[in-house]
């Protein structure tokens, strides 16, 4: 090995994005009997993580990151958000498999201790998760996750920059936007439009599908994963009482400053 | 419900050019149906905040953190000082309105207690309790927390807000613990000022899509909004194609709104948005496409071109 060539730091930056497997975004979900129907919908890749795909294999034909890694922790089935990972551009996919009578109860809090424990080892400049699942919504597993390692984050990332060991983002927030600039390691939590992702063409589909995935059983990881909420109901919403179709503009204002009173 | 039962909350105000965030009063509600409300004024509001909180009837307490290192909203700088502020005064359960900062903030300090935040909680059944939705507001789920300080987020139009007079809480000042960690830096905040009210707490919002056609016609809406003093929303498909700037999308991954009246103009109604406004009082869809989704949660559907329709509208609305 010659001694002329040493890479510094700064020129490996190892970037891993969470990916997880969730019910398609078009799906009406039902609940029937105290529980959510997902027996036979369609699956897919969540939004957001598709979008933190994008911009860490962005980062990577930019020449930034070095490495990107793309991670699941989900059922066995869950590989297919990781072949995607790799036909996009991911250089490895790691998949935690979670049984699936134990993959109902995952909390966001048991991902972040998992994501956290693989930051130990692999010790990665940035994490990019998506901003929120959308089964469960609760849009926190990035911020846990930069919690339990004391990161700094950069959560609904419109925009990133990395240069000089730090990540400059820019945040989507109630009033307007806002620009932080932090150190790395960090966590950036991909909002809607940080970018545009591109679908992976067949040729690197079929090549992901040969690829070999790094794959390990949750339990084996030394984490703490039992859920702390437990679910006393789920029920679909109230429906709204049926309402009516107006013929003319005129009805319509009849009926809101007469009826509803609300004009 | 007896002593043993109660628990001690803290609230994490949020401020808006000055002023206390309305949903910060209805967190308040929120919070006093678990115990005794402390409230905690911070950033470089916190003085103004902190006063205001004092006078808001069910606030025991009030506790500030002015220092420099808060004083942006860094989550990295206000996650140890929450730490701090939860386990100095026996804190069992931390709330806040759901919003951006909220968001921000809520998990991480969640994560130093080993707690799962249970975000945007739409009622409180008991001081272990909470009903929040998933699945785009498809799916209604009651849980119960088994972790010994909770933390939660409020959807701000699910609660009363608590009267900003009739308290009269003492105010101190939290131990801060010196300089930045420095690991973040807040750069700059690129706010839309506007006169106009307040998306999320106008009672009347007339909300377009992509039946718009371009930016330029959201001109159509406001003058409708003017008379009537509403807000105007967007769906998320004209924010992405830049119609309209991003603090206007109503929806399940934008803001959240219930106003007494929501107009939609040239919104299909796909289950994302509708997720953001279905707890409005009243629904009116105008709309081109009679087989158009959004019908099915209107109280009143037109079937028109919004073209004619609002313009229409607006002038019967001004008289």
């Amino acid at each position: 090995m010659s001694l002329m060539y040493r890479p510094t730091a700064a020129q490996q930056m190892k970037v891993v994005v969470g990916v997880k497997r969730v019910v398609d975004y078009s799906v009406k979900i039902r609940v029937k009997d105290n529980k959510v129907q997902t027996d036979n919908v369609k699956m897919s890749v969540n939004p957001f993580c598709e979008i933190a795909l994008e911009e860490a294999v962005r980062l990577k034909e930019k020449k930034i990151a070095t490495e990107v890694i793309a991670v699941t922790v989900g059922v066995k089935k869950a590989d297919d958000v990781l072949r995607t990972a790799m036909a996009l551009g991911c250089d490895k996919a790691i998949h935690i498999v979670v049984p699936d009578a134990e993959a109902a109860t995952l909390e966001p809090l048991a991902v972040a201790k998992v994501l956290a424990k693989l930051h130990e080892e692999l010790k990665p400049d940035l994490w990019i998760l998506g901003k929120q699942a959308v089964d469960g919504d609760f849009g926190s597993t990035p911020q846990l996750l930069a919690g339990l390692i004391d990161a700094p984050q950069g959560t609904f990332a419109s925009e990133i920059a990395v240069a000089d060991g730090k990540v400059k983002v820019t945040r989507e927030i109630d009033a307007g936007r806002q620009v932080v600039e932090l150190n790395l390691p960090a966590v950036v939590a991909a909002d809607l439009r940080l970018n545009q992702p591109r679908f992976p063409n067949l040729q690197s589909i079929m090549k992901a599908r040969k690829k070999p995935v790094d794959t390990r059983a949750i339990d084996k990881l030394g984490v703490d994963t039992k859920p702390h909420l437990a679910t006393v109901k789920v029920e679909e919403p109230a429906a709204r009482k049926a309402g009516i179709k107006v013929k003319t503009v005129e009805e319509l204002f009849d009926k809101l400053r007469n009826e509803a009173k609300v004009l | 419900m007896s002593t043993r039962a109660l628990g001690k909350a803290l609230v994490i105000a949020e401020t808006l050019e000055g002023k206390l965030v309305p949903a910060t009063l209805a967190a308040i509600t929120a919070a006093a149906k678990v115990g005794p409300v402390t409230a905690f004024a911070s950033g470089k509001d916190a003085a103004a905040a902190a006063e205001q909180l004092s006078k808001v009837a069910g606030v025991q307490q009030v506790l500030v953190a002015s220092g420099a290192a808060v004083s942006s909203g860094l989550p990295e700088e206000l996650a140890p000082v929450v730490k701090s502020v939860v386990e100095t005064n026996g804190i069992t359960h931390v709330f806040a309105a759901t919003s951006a900062f909220s968001k921000n903030v809520i998990p991480r300090v969640a994560a130093k207690f080993d707690a799962m935040p249970i975000c945007d909680i739409t009622a409180v059944q008991g001081e272990d309790t909470f009903v929040r939705h998933a699945y785009a507001g498809n799916v209604v789920a009651t849980v119960k927390s088994a972790d010994a300080v909770k933390f939660a987020t409020v959807r701000g139009t699910s609660f009363e807000r608590a009267a900003a007079t009739g308290g009269s809480a003492p105010i101190a000042a939290v131990a801060e613990g010196g300089a930045a960690s420095g690991k973040s830096k807040w750069l700059e905040d690129l706010i839309a000022k506007s006169d106009k009210p307040d998306l999320a707490t106008a009672a009347t919002v007339v909300a377009g899509g992509r039946g718009l056609k371009s930016g330029e016609n959201f001109k159509l809406l406001e003058a409708l909004a003017a008379p009537l003093k509403a807000a105007v929303g967007a769906t998320r498909a004209v924010v992405d194609a830049g119609y309209c700037p991003n603090d206007m999308q109503v929806g399940q991954t934008g803001k959240t709104i219930a106003p007494t009246l929501y107009i939609g103009a040239g919104i299909s109604g796909a289950i994302q948005h509708i997720a953001g406004m279905k707890e409005s009082k009243v629904i009116a869809v105008i709309n081109t496409d009679a087989d158009a989704p959004f019908f099915q949660v209107a109280d009143y559907g037109l079937v028109g071109d919004l073209f004619e329709a609002v313009p229409a509208l607006t002038k019967l609305v001004k008289g």
